[in-house]
């Protein structure tokens, strides 16, 4: 990089280091004697050592074109496009699911009626393990944190009455992602729609599964041979989809700081991106179809920075790594949701400033699409009020704030460059700790990334307990009085009726085709051929998800986590 | 017996993959002495029973975030109960209502914990828990 004065007079910049030197002994000192700091030091939620004041002279060395750039063009630091927020808001995407198909379908057409603009489908944690409602793994969990979906019948039910050809939808699902999507896509076919007209992102992320979130199924290399069949899939026949959301919320949310949420996402997408290559697919044919998805902390200026951070080192990495040419191949795309861990329990109502100011920073850090949690998210899952209020959160910034009248409002700021610089120079020393292991997926099953996340979780919730890290409501500004919430519940006959919609769709469907379809399944697997043909294939049958995870199984095996705290 | 440490077994039940706390927990309880076995996540009730009984534990803690709370404490202590092992205290944390935390506490669990709780007040519980307990 270069180094040297560019971006102002080096006059004057002179003048400036005098001025500040003569502050220091001056203006400051006479003020640290009347009153000292409230801490020695002051950091970021990344250990960064925050100073006490920028000036001109932390960004003076920039080469504002290169390092910097315009929106819209390379390298991207102020946004991929050249209009951004003055053209079109971002998406306002609110994840939703719960208890049966009908109940999250009804959901969903609630959020459609209040001006959400895509959708996002949360399953519960049977479908997201691979398990099917009736399985002995699944008992207690049915509907319970999401959507149960155990065959092409409950995906008809989720999206009944929704033109999938017209709306958006965005799937958090992870080891089954090549089942589920195969379902979505089915449905919208049997809707009339056509796969090159679906739009959406399935997560798809199977690397971050080890490290956090932990809905894993298979060992790392036969997952990492799904994901790219997805990404191969997509690039084929579904142009408008996104195969894959390289994800760090979840690696945030176990604990990690910003720094490592940024270089062990980057870290996961460009190994994908290797995989992928590997494959034999051209960068340009499918780089411009990954997404991102990240996190949203309270750390306002620091979050902000890790966006703009972020972009700036994948068009880099995808420009000069990877050779790609293509200006859509080099842009970082991303949802972003606010912060589920630092919502509190106690005083609840203080959440919806939290969410205000993370959703803040995610706008002022250029997302393509955002959820507001709610404020009650604590204690369950949201009732439709305080979902409201979450989604309103957004449609305020959007409307009210003026933030969205010009782009990239805080670049240029003398800290919020400097932090940019900071935040990308970290990330590139975990790059380099990450080779070293052997990349990735060496590096989980070494336990680094685990132990990483477990290490800054740890040191947060020491930093609670000592005082030095006060929560409002928490730790500091306690009340004994109850704050009441309502809660929002899922009806205890959610399992049944799935298990009985479950039976109802194994009796009706032809055994001997599902058994057909299944056995064709595991010979590809085999034959290592690109499986998203027969997963489709079975899941027209009404394979359920839990038989197809039962069939890949038995070629790919299990994984099983390693037990680091 | 007083140098006897405290033995702790510590599990996520069901299908949750939030260990973001336990595992906090788990690390805390070691650092103040105790004895901590971790079983990670994905356990049955039964499997976790039968550690506990195995491993001669004192405490079982459970942490579920996931919904699944009405379902695996009743569970576990009704399994305790088959095995005879209702000595085996039961404690949990989570993402629990306080309607929820009363009927539980009813049944036998001896105590929840919600978010935002310190890991001294959870050390400082358990403690009173097994002390009591042993005199």
């Amino acid at each position: 990089m270069c180094r040297g004065i560019n971006l102002f007079n080096s006059k004057k910049i002179d003048e400036m280091k005098k001025s500040i030197d003569k502050w220091e002994k001056t203006t400051l000192e006479e003020s640290l004697k009347l009153k000292s700091e409230r801490k020695k030091e002051f950091f970021t939620s990344s250990n960064i050592v925050v100073k006490r004041v920028y000036t001109p002279l932390d960004i003076a060395n920039k080469d504002y074109l290169k390092e910097i750039g315009l929106p819209g063009e390379y390298p991207f630091t102020r946004g991929i496009h050249a209009t951004m927020y003055r053209a079109r808001i971002w998406t306002m995407r609110q994840f939703a699911g719960f208890g049966t198909a009908e109940q999250t379908n009804k959901r969903f057409k609630y959020l459609l009626q209040h001006g959400e603009t895509g959708l996002s489908v949360a399953f519960d944690f049977p479908t997201l393990c691979g398990y099917d409602s009736d399985d002995l793994m699944s008992k207690g969990e049915v509907g319970a944190c999401g959507v149960a979906v155990d065959t092409l019948k409950d995906m008809e039910i989720l999206f009944e009455g929704i033109p999938l050809n017209k709306v958006t939808t965005s799937m958090t699902i992870n080891g089954p992602a090549a089942t589920i999507w195969s379902m979505y896509i089915v449905t919208a076919e049997k809707q009339g729609a056509k796969k090159e007209e679906l739009g959406g992102t399935i997560q798809n992320d199977i690397l971050k599964e080890y490290m956090a979130q932990k809905s894993f199924i298979f060992p790392p290399e036969p997952s990492l041979k799904l994901v790219v069949d997805t990404i191969e899939y997509a690039s084929k026949y579904l142009p408008k989809w996104n195969p894959i959301s390289i994800s760090g919320y979840h690696i945030r949310e176990a604990g990690a700081n910003a720094v490592q949420e940024l270089a062990f996402t980057l870290a996961d997408g460009l190994t994908y991106v290797e995989a992928t290559l590997e494959r034999g697919l051209k960068v340009d044919d499918f780089a411009p179809r990954l997404s991102f998805f990240f996190a949203c902390h309270n750390n306002f200026f620091e979050e902000i920075a890790k966006f703009r951070a972020a972009r700036r080192i994948w068009a880099r990495e995808m420009k000069e790594r990877f050779q790609a040419k293509k200006k859509r191949s080099l842009w970082l795309r991303f949802h972003t949701q606010t912060s589920g861990c630092t919502l509190t329990a106690q005083q609840p109502y203080n959440n919806i400033v939290r969410v205000a100011i993370q959703a803040l920073a995610a706008v002022l850090g250029g997302t393509q699409s955002l959820h507001t949690n709610s404020m009650d998210e604590a204690l369950s899952l949201p009732t439709e009020f305080a979902v409201r209020i979450a989604l309103r959160t957004q449609q305020i910034i959007a409307h009210e704030s003026g933030v969205t009248d010009t782009i990239d409002p805080l670049g240029g700021s003398y800290y919020v460059e400097w932090l940019t610089d900071k935040m990308e120079e970290e990330c590139y020393k975990y790059f380099d700790k990450i080779d070293k292991l052997g990349g990735v997926v060496e590096g989980i099953k070494r336990g680094f990334f685990q132990k990483e996340i477990a290490n800054s979780a740890h040191k947060y919730q020491e930093g609670i307990d000592k005082g030095e890290i006060i929560v409002v409501g928490v730790n500091g500004y306690a009340t004994e009085e109850l704050m009441p919430v309502p809660i929002f519940r899922i009806e205890p006959e959610v399992e049944k009726k799935q298990i009985e919609r479950l039976k109802r769709v194994k009796m009706e469907r032809n055994s001997k085709k599902v058994e057909e379809a299944i056995d064709q399944l595991k010979k590809a697997a085999e034959k290592e051929e690109n499986l998203m043909p027969y997963i489709i294939n079975a899941v027209k049958e009404y394979a359920t998800l839990g038989e197809i995870t039962k069939a890949l199984k038995e070629i790919y095996g299990e994984y099983h986590e390693l037990l680091i705290y | 017996m007083m140098a006897e440490k405290i033995r702790v077994l510590l599990a996520k039940p069901g299908l949750d993959g939030h260990d973001r706390g336990i595992k906090v927990v788990a690390r805390a309880l070691r650092d103040s002495g105790m004895e901590v076995i971790y079983l990670g996540i994905r356990n049955t009730p039964e499997q976790i029973v039968e550690t506990a009984i195995q491993e001669d534990v004192d405490v079982i803690g459970l942490s579920i975030l996931s919904g699944s709370h009405m379902y695996h404490f009743p569970r576990i202590l009704q399994l305790l109960k088959e095995r005879k092992a209702e000595d085996i205290v039961v404690i949990g944390g989570g993402i629990i209502p306080q309607e929820d935390k009363e009927k539980l506490e009813k049944m036998g669990v001896k105590a929840i914990f919600g978010p935002g709780t310190s890991t001294q007040e959870i050390i400082k519980k358990i403690k009173e828990l097994i002390g009591n307990k042993k005199n």
